[in-house]
């Protein structure tokens, strides 16, 4: 880590510390919306990073983003903050300038939405389901068809019909429905729907990997300071042989799975890497499912109350363990590239 | 939980060069017909020549000071020189221990008449060690050592007994744990000393203790009024106890913790590639997953070590989760593939998964069971 990212880490953690408290959470997940928090990383410059200062960005690196995205999964930041890095790097592709605005990126695999040519403009209908933070958005990215191409466009979501819905951490997963909704002709630009896609995906899920290592750190942290704190038999509950067992494997887990994601950072200096995407977010799905119970595990009653903070770590990687692909997902991915291998290809393959 | 963020480190062209030479190497022994690929050899996989073979390249005592015959490489670059072998399933039993834990114990602890004579045989792949700490009643608890040496004139007599002593009967000699003061039941780890044995000596007995396969892997070592001369004596006479804990932490992180069954998943995702069973090499796919994460945390750990860190929580980490990789490997081939796996089988795959399954009860024992190491994990992340 360089000592700007470690300064970057220090003024992040501060900031996630300090406003995202178990009220604050709580709110966001009753409906409010994050402003405070949103303001403050907007004027920190950090809903802009790895984007060209010439684009209005705040420059820096992938690398540097993942960074704050882990300690946005750590503290269970309630804001669509990777949605908006990767609609912020899909436009630095496309030339187009930045947005401290909350973003939804609209993209349908199996029915896109259609793009018409109605007079100078376009109008788009289609739907989209489990848009993250979709009634929040102020800007809206939407892929789609039009009679001779894909297309993305960059539009207001004034016309779009919201129908709120949540994932298993209460984040908001809403469905989003244009309906001949107008669109200028300058703020449609032409793409390569599949590289979009699959762009979208990895990135998705290497976003997704390094907020639940953030997460299942904070995780391992507050079930280990809990042993310490609560006793029975007469003693604190880290000195029996079976919590300790239990201790041990939320550390193994979570070191496991920060660095996979560091590695899956790494590799994708450049783009995505998707190979280490793969591995990383297959990887860090299984210690979510190993944690998350072992966790409440050790807490008792108390960690199954909605007082306690337990839970808004452990439903979040249990939801984001199935976004953007599920282990079994990746590992069909994966299992492509093995195909492809020479005999004896796999050490190779992995030591390359 | 600061521990739990282990270091990245990416391939350089130093190590990728390295690697190179070792994998062109390999392809000619195999072509050769000098070696078989099997799992576990760094237990089973005895061969003198090859042992040679590795010491005229120069991956013996690769991080060594040259005037010991070392190659001052860097840690990283040995490294990759050994999960290569591994990978390849090469026998490299018989300079293992020597190469791993006695080369850096003597660099560490030992007088400069102790290194000169044994680091450069070491590092030529001519002198192998065993490691004598287990005995009949002190398992994981070492500090039960009862084998005692008594001071004599010019050195110690040794008397008492070791055992699952791993490739004794190949090996020149023994780092012994022993008692050079009597034992204190409260003061339990103190008195002990660690003596180089030269385990031809008279007095010194080595019997076969047979692996459940019928192999012959271990022993038992018996000292009767075995003479050592003052100069083995390692380090400081009591010191014993923690010279042998460091010792341990060379030990616990290496690729040997979770690529001992490799061979057989390589083999595993050539067959399923073969036969065209996508949905099944997606089962494969998520060991690969646990495999290339177990890496990079043992490249991490390896990173650590180099710059002068003990990371003894993460090392401790990864052989309890790299161990139980090994064991997993051999649970998911049998289920994805019909087998009929056998020791002498005459199909490869089948030899690798009897290899190890019968193996396996090993690999989370020997080096600290899996047990004691979640109590080191935990002691270590409730101390932070
Ligand atoms: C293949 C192989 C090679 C070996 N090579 C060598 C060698 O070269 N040199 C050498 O000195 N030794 C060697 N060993 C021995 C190895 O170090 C011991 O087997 C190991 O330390 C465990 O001791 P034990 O077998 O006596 O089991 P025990 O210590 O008797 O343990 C039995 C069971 O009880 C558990 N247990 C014990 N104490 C505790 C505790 N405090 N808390 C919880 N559970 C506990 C253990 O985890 C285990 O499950 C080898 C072993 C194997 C399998």
């Amino acid at each position: 880590m360089t000592d700007l990212t470690k300064m970057l880490v220090k003024s992040t953690t501060k900031i996630m510390k300090d406003i995202c408290t178990k009220e604050f959470i709580d709110e966001a997940e009753r409906g409010r919306w994050a402003a405070e928090l949103w303001e403050v990383l907007s004027e920190a410059g950090m809903l802009t990073v790895a984007v060209p200062e010439e684009l209005d960005g705040t420059g820096g690196t992938f690398a540097e983003a993942y960074e704050i995205l882990r300690l946005a999964g750590k503290y269970a930041a309630p804001i669509p903050l990777a949605e908006t890095y990767m609609g912020n790097w899909i436009m630095a592709d496309l030339g187009l300038a930045a947005t401290c605005e909350p973003l939804a990126i609209l993209a349908n695999e199996g029915e896109p939405f259609q793009f018409k040519k109605e007079g100078a403009g376009w109008s788009v209908t289609g739907k989209a389901r489990s848009v993250p933070w979709g009634r929040h958005a102020r800007l809206l990215l939407v892929l789609g068809e039009t009679e001779t191409g894909s297309v993305l466009a960059l539009m207001s979501p004034t016309e779009a019909k919201v129908t709120t819905g949540q994932n298993l951490a209460g984040e908001p997963r809403d469905t989003m429905v244009l309906e001949a909704a107008p669109v200028a002709d300058e703020h449609l630009f032409a793409v390569d729907a599949r590289q979009v896609h699959s762009r979208l995906l990895s990135t998705g899920a290497l976003c997704r990997s390094v907020m639940m290592a953030g997460a299942l750190e904070r995780i391992a942290e507050l079930t280990v300071k809990y042993t310490t704190e609560r006793s029975q038999f007469g003693r604190p509950l880290h000195r029996f042989q079976a919590i300790q067992h239990h201790l041990a494997s939320l550390a193994g887990e979570t070191a496991a799975a920060n660095t996979a994601a560091s590695y899956a950072v790494a590799a994708s200096r450049r783009g995505p890497d998707e190979k280490a995407i793969a591995m990383a977010k297959i990887r860090i799905n299984e210690a979510a499912g190993i944690v998350a119970p072992v966790a409440h595990q050790v807490h008792g009653a108390i960690g199954f109350t909605h007082e306690h903070v337990l839970h808004q770590c452990t439903r979040r990687v249990l939801a984001w363990r199935d976004e953007w692909g599920t282990e079994t997902q990746w590992a069909e991915k994966l299992a492509e590239q093995l195909m492809l291998l020479e005999e004896n290809g796999l050490w190779p393959y992995l030591s390359e | 939980m600061g521990s739990l963020h282990l270091p990245i480190q990416e391939r350089s062209e130093q190590t990728e060069e390295i690697r190179g030479h070792v994998r062109e190497f390999l392809r000619q022994e195999r072509e050769a017909g000098t070696f078989v690929p099997k799992c576990d050899t760094w237990l089973s996989g005895f061969s003198p020549e090859f042992s040679r073979k590795l010491g005229e390249r120069g991956w013996i005592g690769m991080t060594w000071p040259k005037r010991y015959g070392g190659h001052e490489r860097s840690a990283i670059e040995r490294y990759v020189v050994i999960e290569e072998l591994l990978a390849a399933g090469a026998p490299v039993a018989g300079h293992w221990i020597a190469d791993r834990q006695t080369g850096p114990l003597l660099l560490r602890y030992g007088t400069e008449q102790q290194r000169m004579s044994f680091l450069p045989r070491i590092a030529r792949g001519e002198c192998y060690f065993a490691i004598g700490l287990s005995e009949p009643n002190a398992g994981s608890d070492l500090a039960a050592v009862r084998t005692r040496a008594e001071k004599v004139e010019g050195g110690w007599i040794m008397n008492g007994s070791k055992t699952w002593t791993s490739g004794a009967h190949h090996a020149h000699y023994m780092i012994t744990l022993c008692r050079t003061s009597p034992y204190h039941p409260e003061n339990r780890h103190e008195g002990m000393s660690q003596l180089l044995v030269d385990l031809s000596s008279p007095g010194v007995t080595i019997r076969p203790i047979l692996l459940m396969t019928g192999e012959h892997h271990f022993n038992e070592v018996f000292f009767e009024d075995v003479f050592v001369p003052d100069d083995m004596l390692i380090g400081q006479e009591g010191n014993g106890w923690k010279q042998g804990m460091t010792e341990l932490a060379f030990e616990r992180s290496g690729p040997e913790r979770f690529l001992s069954t490799f061979p057989l998943l390589e083999e595993l995702v050539n067959r399923l590639r073969q036969s065209g069973q996508k949905h099944l090499m997606a089962q494969a796919a998520k060991l690969v997953s646990r495999l290339w994460t177990l890496r990079h945390m043992s490249i991490g750990v390896a990173h650590l070590l180099e710059k002068g860190e003990t990371p003894d929580v993460a090392a401790a980490l990864v052989k309890e989760m790299g161990t139980t990789f090994e064991q997993q490997v051999a649970e998911v081939v049998r289920l994805l593939l019909p087998t009929s796996p056998s020791v002498d089988a005459a199909d490869r795959l089948d030899q690798l998964l009897a290899q190890s399954i019968l193996h396996a009860p090993g690999f989370t024992l020997r080096g600290g069971t899996t047990e004691i190491l979640r109590g080191i994990i935990a002691k270590g992340v409730i101390a932070k």
